[in-house]
């Protein structure tokens, strides 16, 4: 018997899944390298919002269209991909259709993972035509240039071809095809054959079978360098997501003590310092490093659908803030960053540059109402309003750069409790105007 | 106009040994701003009508700090989170209701974790409880009939997930509400939240407040409703942007229940 198949299907498999396990962790790493943040409470309603929008798509089916499509998409990759472990029994142990034996059933699978495959298809399909022919807005939008808007395609190119590769593999298995049983596609596809002889066939029928697992193996690895990787994060990032109400932002613990400091009488103003080596926490973000590691997750699930951005007032009326733009810039600097750490051994050089200004500009920042549409929009429950925010309190507490007119108004408050120069012994007038 | 406003001042409450059934949170806005002053009393009357015993801070009440919290100076609000929580906490309220969800959210949510606990109410969904409790009638008077559009705040709607209260509200009035295209959960912001009140806006194509009041133009009506003080300024000068000021009229819904009961 010739093991040489086996042998190079166990090596791809083991390389495939090697480096992406290799991958993974970096990714882990880099999301670690955001701050820590409890998200210990209301796990039954975390389990909820996963199982609702993750598995549930509930938030993909509010633009019905891409929703419906989209869902072909998410059950047909899923479902398909119980054909994946047969191919890896049949590859590791030289058998052919090792689960045909189980009878009728198979046929049901098989037959069902071909109507799937189809299906998948033709969706993939009209989201291309969606993307390059229709051009919907939100896809050809300011950041939805060079390496995003090939990725977008090479999604969809790479989806057709597996499940064609699918279709093809299971057209030329002509002892598949003579067992009649679950061929309810292939057994069309089969004709376009019928002129070659057996052997030809069986070697187009091996082709896609490597071609196949092959391209799953390397489609695994693409995910780490593609928006694509929702498909595994938007799982967690749903569960981590914002659980609190929308319009509800944090209260940074570290003001909270200066203020109570501030606050109580029996403070001694003239007490010394306490001795302390700890260094100050610093007051916002003005890097990745300065954000929470659910925001650092919220960067790597984002698949710039750019609903968010099509959502957003600001970006309506031809603003620079896109909110989907916050996000791969979260994600392009901190994939940078942790380069910087791999080619420092383990620690991070310091290079001059930083999410704000290098990334994410000032004009953009100022530009959001915090009206949360954005959070609203998105499918997986990305938060780029708390970016945007952090970002915001960065500039003001520690640069005092807001613009000048809100610095006026932060004043006012400050002074006389009321964002306009009005006195607040004023504040019951009206009740005798 | 009716007989003169009664606002009882907490101070005044307290020096009787008495606690109010809720506080009115005035709000900057509602008591500074010329147009939002007229909601402050529209709601007042309402709250006489039904007899509700309410009490206002007064000089006592300052900015809750939402504007500095969204400008990102979260230093300046929690120092007058703490001042005003001081305040409230003294007076031992228990109950708030306001007619600004910018004041609803942040006392609502944001002021538990720096130590005021209270129940919060936007004055729409007070103005249903006392609907329902029966303490309130509402008649459809001038409105009967009348197309009504309503603009979903941001802070109330999306943020807190209030949209029926103020459309329940609206319905009660005999009034055809019609729903412009982005409304409740999809509401478009009419450009003032996080602070862009105070400045103006980036550079653009267009000013948000005018896209928004473009979609209420869409839907023909007579009346804008509004919900929040912001909002009412935002889309009235919208409203006055696109030369439709003798055609549509923007109302606090506070203003329509008062004005249909002539009070």
């Amino acid at each position: 018997m010739n093991y040489i198949p086996n042998i190079l299907f166990a090596i791809a498999l083991f390389i495939g899944i090697g480096y992406f396990a290799k991958n993974v962790k970096k990714l882990i790493r880099n999301i670690q390298l955001g701050h820590d943040v409890d998200v210990s409470d209301n796990t039954s309603q975390r389990w909820k919002n996963m199982a609702m929008i993750a598995m549930g798509q509930s938030k993909m089916v509010k633009r019905p269209i891409a929703g419906f499509l989209h869902i072909i998409v998410y059950v047909g990759f899923i479902i398909i991909n119980i054909e994946v472990l047969e191919i890896i029994i049949d590859g590791l142990v030289g058998t052919h259709r090792i689960f045909s034996g189980i009878g009728p059933l198979y046929g049901v699978l098989i037959g069902a993972f071909e109507v799937l495959a189809l299906l998948v298809f033709i969706s993939v399909i009209i989201f291309w035509i969606r993307r390059n022919v229709v051009k919907i807005k939100r896809f050809w939008a300011n950041e939805m240039t060079s390496w995003p808007k090939s990725d977008a395609n090479y999604i969809l190119y790479i989806e057709m071809v597996l499940m064609l590769l699918f279709l093809v593999m299971n057209a030329t298995d002509l002892q598949f095809q003579n067992m009649n049983n679950g061929n309810v596609i292939s057994q069309f596809i089969t004709p376009l054959f019928s002129g070659l002889s057996e052997s030809t066939i069986h070697s187009v029928e091996r082709t896609a079978w490597w071609l196949h697992i092959l391209g799953i193996l390397g489609f695994l690895n693409y995910l780490y360098f593609s928006k694509h990787l929702h498909i595994l994060l938007a799982f967690p990032n749903t569960y981590y997501g914002k659980v609190k109400p929308k319009g509800e932002l944090d209260n940074l613990e570290a003001v909270t003590n200066e203020v109570k400091m501030m606050m109580d009488p029996n403070v001694d103003p003239f007490a010394a310092q306490p001795e302390t080596t700890e260094v100050p926490a610093k007051f916002g973000a003005s890097d990745v490093q300065d954000l929470n590691w659910v925001q650092l997750l919220n960067a790597y699930t984002c698949t710039e659908c750019g609903r968010c951005t099509s959502e957003c007032p600001a970006n309506q009326t031809g603003k620079k803030l896109s909110p989907r733009k916050i996000m791969m810039d979260t994600r392009d600097r901190l994939e940078e960053v942790g380069r910087n750490i791999d080619t420092n051994n383990g620690v991070f050089k310091e290079d001059g540059k930083q999410l704000l200004d290098d990334y994410i500009t000032r004009e953009e920042l100022w530009a959001c109402t915090t009206c949360n549409a954005c959070v609203e929009a998105c499918p997986v429950s990305i938060d780029p309003l708390s970016i945007i925010m952090d970002m915001r309190r960065y500039l003001v507490m520690e640069q005092s750069a807001a613009p000048m007119e809100l610095n006026t108004m932060m004043t006012n408050v400050e002074n006389n409790g009321a964002p306009w120069p009005y006195n607040q012994m004023d504040r019951l007038n009206w009740k005798n105007e | 106009m009716s007989s003169t406003l009664k606002v009882p001042t907490m101070a005044e409450f307290m020096a009787e040994g008495k606690q109010p059934e809720v506080l009115f949170w005035v709000g900057c806005m509602g008591s500074f701003d010329d147009r939002a002053k007229k909601v402050t009393k529209a709601f007042v009357r309402l709250l006489n009508r039904a007899n509700v015993e309410f009490a206002v801070l007064g000089t006592e009440e300052s900015c809750t700090g939402d504007p500095a919290k969204r400008a990102g100076n979260e230093f300046l609000f929690q120092m007058q989170a703490v001042t005003n929580i001081e305040v409230l906490n003294a007076y031992e309220i228990k109950k708030i209701v306001t007619a600004c969800p910018h004041c609803f959210n942040t006392i609502k949510n944001e002021y538990p974790g720096l130590g005021g606990n209270y129940q919060v109410m936007h004055h729409t969904q007070f103005l249903k409880s006392l609907l329902d409790e029966g303490r309130l009638t509402i008649e459809g008077g001038q409105f009967k009939g009348k197309r009504i559009t309503f603009h979903d705040p941001c802070y109330l709607g999306r943020a807190n997930d209030v949209y029926e209260a103020p459309r329940d509200l609206i319905r009660k009035l005999d009034a055809e509400l019609v729903e412009m295209k982005s409304c409740k959960s999809r509401g478009l912001c009419c450009g003032a939240g996080g602070a862009q009140m105070f400045k103006d806006a980036e550079p653009g194509t267009k000013e948000i407040n005018v896209a928004r009041t473009e979609q209420a133009i869409d839907v023909k009506p007579q009346i804008i409703a509004a919900g929040c003080p912001f909002c009412n300024t935002m889309m009235t000068d919208g409203v006055k942007a696109k030369d439709k000021e003798s055609e549509i009229q923007v109302m606090d819904i506070a203003e329509l229940i008062a004005n249909a009961q002539d009070l």
